[in-house]
């Protein structure tokens, strides 16, 4: 208590220096840190995010910066924990004085460092982590999220699934055995039931993180034919779930639902199967259909395959979106102060109903600090200019229908869902 | 439970033990002879891991045919113990067996976590699947359910092979008996002019291989990635605890017991299954601190 007491009290004379100094001052260069894993399983979010936040901000200073000040990118690497992590955000923000963090990939750290931003008032950017518990369960004034969160992805995988799949009678579930694996199933589970009261759920595994062996799980399914198996699962263990799944045929008798493979399609090669349902995070996808023939869309991509060796995956085009609400906040800023210098509680202010484009959909920052963003889902086809599986018959739900709305509670308003909001839900339609 | 499912349950549960044995099977020879607890055996198995995948990755890219997958796991095998493992006994543990357990036990840890960066720095972090070996043998109908031929005889069969080999040379030749005449009493065998420290080199070479070899038989089956040395150091453990440390034929019989108990857990109580290879741990302790198989020691003044 008493550490968040100072803590709070640094944070203020920090804030209160700062905003002496005069709002009108340019600084030399706009400073963030940014939290991503670049150790551990999650590094595979993380590295390619630290890649395309360089590439980014390097083409954004060769523009003329924010407002003609160059942005300056440190990172952090999650991997390294908790506690280290807490102290090296602290350092940033009160010995560097840095203008806005960017934290992070891990819901566990979001939660741990949303309450630490508000008491060290400094812009925090919940660039990548899902949950939804943050703003359901807090009013915060200095803490954003710069993308949608795990209900409308769940939501949205759900309504894809009961559009293409009306038929479907039983489900079964393998996610990891943290706290996304376990929530996610018990939103993607209560929309299921509410929109589908009929299904049956005929087995639940949660397999230990970072398990190596789904061989028994896989056996077990074979025997219980489920017509659906979702996996929230990500990284290493949805690989070798899927690989695992596919040698082993599982794949020809049930169709996988896979909110978050966007990130292992190129991975996984032609070993994911046509014909399953592939989730985006939001509308992420190196091939977006409303981007695909857009010049600099395309050219980033072809640079960021270029420089990494991989398609860009959703945690890239999420960190975009942080860096193009930065840019879209400090100009907001600066208009409102009439072309001066804003100060930093300025810029809070100018987060409001920020509409902003990173490289995906315009993103809208509404009343409770949540962005809206909207879904892309599609099922997976072979097509010989790719060697591993790109989405066809794609559908993108519009991000304010699937998103619980502000002041309610997820769980109870995914339970309150009636059957026909299948059929009233928007829908756009792509093809490959 | 029918028939079937525990059938099924049966399968599962051989073929991970026989991939948990062949790790902790080595991690037991060295605890056997050395006296020493190797937790860089996990790095071991995990860059026998990466050194497979990379090696039939490339020949198969070079357009050789992928049927040189097997003989690659024994080549990489071989690499890791001699290349790895021998330097870290040579240069390293040598120094440390007359210190406290606790030292040696922090040193090998140390060990275990010096390895991790290094293949953080030489093979990157994203996940790697090799499983060409895995697909040559093709699939097998059992009660209605697809096995890879690979995971339902291959590795069975060639755990069973390793324990019948490992005991023909601890039992049959030559370097196998000083194996077992330094274990049995270090001070006695090197008083009749047995070089112990050749013996202990050889037995951390061929125990070190063992876990490279789990890990090369393993990359066809799972994503090759950071931090898997760490969960097999920890499981392989809990088999040679289990079993008596030292003891090698028992070590077999605790990974099937902890093999079938998973995946009976699966098929019973799927929530269970992360505790299963502890909770019978924990009872075999429980009873028998020695471990299943082990004995209790006389001190020797």
């Amino acid at each position: 208590m008493r550490k968040t007491l100072l803590s709070g009290l640094c944070g203020a004379l920090v804030l209160g220096t700062a905003s002496l100094a005069g709002a009108a001052d340019k600084p030399e260069s706009i400073d963030i840190g940014i939290t991503a894993f670049l150790s551990g399983p999650a590094s595979v979010f993380g590295d390619p995010a630290k890649a395309g936040a360089e590439m980014i901000i390097e083409q954004m200073n060769a523009e003329g910066g924010i407002g003609g000040v160059p942005l300056n990118a440190t990172f952090i690497d999650e991997g390294a924990g908790g506690e280290a992590l807490l102290s090296e955000y602290r350092r940033l923000v009160q010995d560097e004085d840095v203008d806005a963090m960017f934290a992070s990939i891990s819901s566990g750290n979001c939660n741990k460092i949303a309450p630490l931003a508000e008491d060290l008032k400094v812009m925090n950017f919940m660039w990548d982590c899902g949950t939804q518990r943050i703003f359901e369960e807090n009013d915060y004034r200095y803490v954003f999220r710069t993308q949608g969160n795990a209900t409308p992805e769940m939501l949205a995988s759900v309504l894809y699934l009961l559009k293409t799949h009306p038929e479907f009678k039983t489900i079964a579930v393998v996610n990891q055995d943290y706290a996304w694996g376990r929530d996610s199933w018990n939103m993607f589970i209560t929309a299921l039931k509410a929109l589908k009261p009929d299904v049956e759920v005929v087995a639940e595994f949660f397999p230990k993180f970072g398990s190596p062996d789904f061989s028994t799980e896989i056996s077990r399914l074979q025997a219980l034919r489920p017509d659906v198996i979702v996996s929230t699962s990500w990284g290493g263990d949805l690989d070798t779930f899927v690989r695992q799944a596919a040698q082993r045929g599982l794949t020809n008798t049930s169709v996988l639902v896979l909110p978050l493979v966007e990130s292992s399609l190129e991975r996984l090669g032609k070993s994911l199967p046509p014909g399953h349902i592939v989730g985006t995070r939001g509308d992420h996808y190196f091939l977006h259909p409303d981007k695909r023939d857009d010049a600099d869309f395309k050219a980033f991509v072809e640079a960021f395959k270029e420089k990494t060796g991989a398609y860009p995956i959703y945690p890239v085009f999420h960190v975009s979106q942080a860096l193009a609400a930065l840019k879209a906040a400090y100009e907001k800023a600066i208009e409102a102060n009439g072309g001066e210098w804003p100060s930093r509680e300025q810029v809070i202010d100018a987060m409001a109903g920020l509409t902003f484009q990173g490289l995906g959909r315009e993103v809208r920052i509404r009343d409770d600090n949540q962005g809206v963003e909207d879904q892309l889902l599609g099922t997976t086809i072979h097509t010989d200019d790719y060697d591993f599986a790109v989405l066809d018959n794609m559908m993108m739900f519009k991000g304010d229908e699937v998103i619980t709305p502000v002041g309610e509670e997820s769980i109870e308003w995914l339970s309150g869902l009636q059957p026909g909001f299948v059929e009233e839900v928007t829908v756009e339609n792509f093809s490959h | 439970m029918n028939a079937q499912l525990v059938a099924l349950a049966i399968f599962d549960g051989v073929a991970y033990a026989a991939l948990v044995f062949m790790v902790a099977v080595g991690l037991t020879l060295i605890f056997g002879v050395m006296r020493i607890l190797n937790v860089a055996h996990g790095s071991f198995y995990a860059i026998g891991a990466y050194l497979t995948v990379t090696l039939v990755g490339g020949v198969i890219a070079a357009g050789f045919s992928p049927w040189l997958a097997y003989p690659l796991l024994f080549v990489a095998a071989a690499l890791v113990g001699l290349v790895v493992g021998g330097p870290i006994e040579k240069y390293l543990l040598k120094r440390i067996y007359v210190k406290e357990e606790a030292l040696q036990l922090l040193v090998t840890f140390a060990v275990f976590m010096i390895l991790e960066d290094v293949q953080r720095i030489l093979w990157g972090t994203q996940p790697y699947f090799q499983a060409d070996a895995l697909q040559l043998l093709g699939n097998i109908q059992v009660f209605g359910v697809y096995y890879t031929a690979y995971q339902l005889i291959l590795l069975p069969v060639v755990a069973v092979l390793v324990l019948i080999g490992l005991r023909l040379f601890l039992r049959r030749t030559l370097t196998g008996k000083l194996i077992l005449a330094v274990t049995e009493d270090r001070e006695a065998a090197t008083s009749i002019g047995i070089d112990a420290d050749k013996v202990f080199l050889v037995t951390f070479v061929v125990g070190a291989t063992l876990g490279a070899f789990g890990g090369a038989l393993a990359s066809a089956t799972t994503s090759v990635l950071p931090g898997m040395g760490a969960d097999m150091i920890v499981l392989s453990f809990a088999v040679a605890a289990t079993a008596g440390l030292g003891q090698i034929e028992g070590a077999a019989i605790a990974a099937l017991l902890i093999g079938l108990g998973r995946s009976f857990a699966l098929y019973l109580m799927p929530e269970l299954e992360v505790l299963v290879p502890y909770l019978i741990m924990l009872l075999v302790l429980l009873v028998r601190p020695e471990g299943l198989f082990g004995t209790a020691k006389t001190r020797k003044i």
